[in-house]
């Protein structure tokens, strides 16, 4: 589905990626982890066109998309929920969901998905998406976003920060359900070990390289001994709820 | 009424302009009105422009005044006056649409006054807009001049979008005991046009409050500028809030002026001028919309 070649990356005459070379098959869940700095987000970013590599290829389903838009990206089939959400004036969540649905989605429709995401959706639809919203409803949204969209390939960059326990929980189950849709891959930059084990594959970088792809099973202790993961501490009270 | 001139018509007034009371100035001369039980609109004697008169504990009533021009060269000056009754409750639709196809500039001067009598609410909306093939210019200068008495509470919506040459706006007001004057404003300029706000509300009693909401996108080579002045003299509370987008060669002037002259009053201004945020565009554009798509959705937002 998704292929890098040789990608590097330089800002400010540091090496951000260096020769970056990957291969992420139709049906995949990965997870990619490191410590900060080593070029989990914009190796992200390079595969939605959000920042432009300095050399390299990206192809998607065959194609040379290396010089195609974000838009013409977005069109393709691949999806970005961005780590810090963008707020936006008069315009709603609403509004926002029916543009990432590209379609007209009743309130309804629009509902149960922010419902998915853990928000009670009749209190939220016809918000502005704005500072009036915290930064885990806004989180949430942002989620809600790429789960409405349907693409091809799923890119959410640290989806956990900012998010409460209770919706943590919903988010492990809404990532099992995009996964579940046939032939979507996902590819989630995380730090946590809840999601590192869902994952087909974790991809460990550093210092802008691919250190280590593996399945969790067999490099989730290395991964652990080199990027500490946050584990959520839920007791079995909270996840009744 | 012509094509053209029942168009305009219903761009700044809506398609149900002929219910309740209304009077309708076309080309610098009133050409329709009716009057209702609770509104009497009378022709003033001394100078162009009407009196309306809303009885007082009248509910839930509208007045439409629309202004139209499609005479190139017209300057009109019309002067109306509002009275309001006691606990009257009413919506009134006001607004001027200018369509000119000639090379002659084509200007109308609406001062409006507003006396609202204790509890009254009005609910006023105004609507400008410009259309035509000429280059005459459209020209457009409401003056809003408003007296709040106790507990009275007006809400203002002032919308320029589209087509108006040149604009001076101003709106003064008197605020009055617990009375409340909510004022939003939305402008959308392009090519050279100009468009100016003067805000001059004075809160004179305990408990008075002003809130101004301004929205305004500047587009091409365009020039905003944005004057407010509060002056608190009592215990009461101002805000006002001026946002602006910027975009090409435009220009956007926010003068922010707060007074206070009690040392119970609370005002507060805000501003910010900038371009659309390169997030919001990027965001969008990872939804599926082009570069210029995603403009479009953003302005449209900040305008709605």
């Amino acid at each position: 589905m998704l292929e890098l070649k040789h990608i590097m990356f330089e800002r400010d005459n540091k090496k951000i990626l260096n020769d970056i070379n990957l291969k992420i098959d139709a049906g995949k869940f990965i997870a990619i982890t490191g410590h900060n700095g080593s070029g989990k987000s914009t190796l992200a970013k390079i595969i939605m066109g959000i920042e432009k590599q300095d050399s390299g290829q990206v192809i998607f389903e065959g194609q040379d998309i290396t010089n195609k838009t974000i838009d013409e990206r977005a069109r393709m089939g691949i999806g970005f929920a961005f780590q810090q959400p963008v707020k936006f004036k008069g315009i709603t969540v609403l509004d926002l969901i029916r543009l990432s649905a590209n379609k007209k989605m009743d309130r309804r429709e629009a509902c149960r998905i922010l419902s998915q995401v853990g928000l009670c959706a009749k209190e939220y639809i016809d918000r502005e998406v704005n500072d009036s919203l915290s930064g885990g409803e806004l989180k949430r949204i942002e989620i809600a976003l790429l789960a409405v969209r349907g693409s091809k390939l799923c890119i959410f960059d640290e989806p956990e920060a900012g998010i409460d326990l209770w919706s943590f929980q919903n988010l492990i189950q809404v990532f099992e359900d995009i996964q579940s849709r046939k032939n979507r891959s996902t590819l989630i930059i995380s730090h946590q070990e809840r999601i590192l084990k869902i994952a087909d594959e974790i991809i460990l970088m550093k210092d802008g390289e691919i250190q280590e792809i593996g399945r969790p099973e067999d490099i989730l202790k290395e991964v652990n001994a080199q990027v500490p993961c946050c584990k959520i501490q839920y007791d079995e009270d909270k996840e009744k709820i | 009424m012509e094509k053209i001139e029942e168009n305009l018509l219903e761009t700044i007034a809506g398609d149900d302009v002929r219910t309740g009371a209304y009077n309708i100035r076309e080309n610098g001369k009133g050409v329709e009105r009716q009057v209702t039980e609770n509104v009497k609109i009378e022709t003033k004697k001394d100078k162009s422009g009407i009196d309306i008169y809303v009885k007082e504990n009248t509910k839930f009533d509208i007045v439409h005044i629309p202004v139209i021009i499609t005479q190139s060269g017209l300057k009109d000056v019309v002067y109306n006056d509002f009275y309001i009754g006691k606990n009257a409750n009413v919506v009134i639709i006001a607004g001027c649409g200018i369509h000119n196809d000639e090379h002659n500039d084509t200007q109308h001067d609406g001062i409006h006054r507003f006396f609202l009598e204790e509890g009254a609410k009005v609910k006023y909306y105004e609507k400008h807009y410009g259309e035509g093939k000429g280059d005459g210019k459209r020209i457009l200068n409401p003056v809003t001049e408003v007296e709040l008495k106790e507990g009275a509470t007006m809400e203002m919506e002032s919308i320029q979008i589209k087509g108006v040459d040149s604009t001076i706006r101003e709106t003064k007001g008197k605020v009055y005991k617990n009375a409340n004057f909510v004022v939003t404003e939305k402008i959308l300029t392009h090519k050279d046009q100009l468009a100016k706000t003067i805000f001059d509300v004075d809160l004179e009693d305990k408990g008075a409050s002003v809130k101004v909401t301004s929205r305004s996108v500047a587009t091409e080579n365009s020039k905003q500028e944005f004057v407010s002045k509060v002056v608190g003299n009592a215990e009461c509370f101002g805000h006002v809030e001026c946002d602006a987008i910027i975009k090409d060669h435009a220009k956007v002037i926010s003068t922010p002026e707060i007074i206070a002259n009690n040392v119970d009053a609370n005002l507060i201004h805000e501003a910010a001028i900038g371009k659309i945020a390169g997030d919001q565009l990027i965001k969008l554009m990872t939804l599926g919309l082009t570069e210029k798509e995603a403009e479009d959705k953003i302005i449209e937002g900040f305008l709605k």
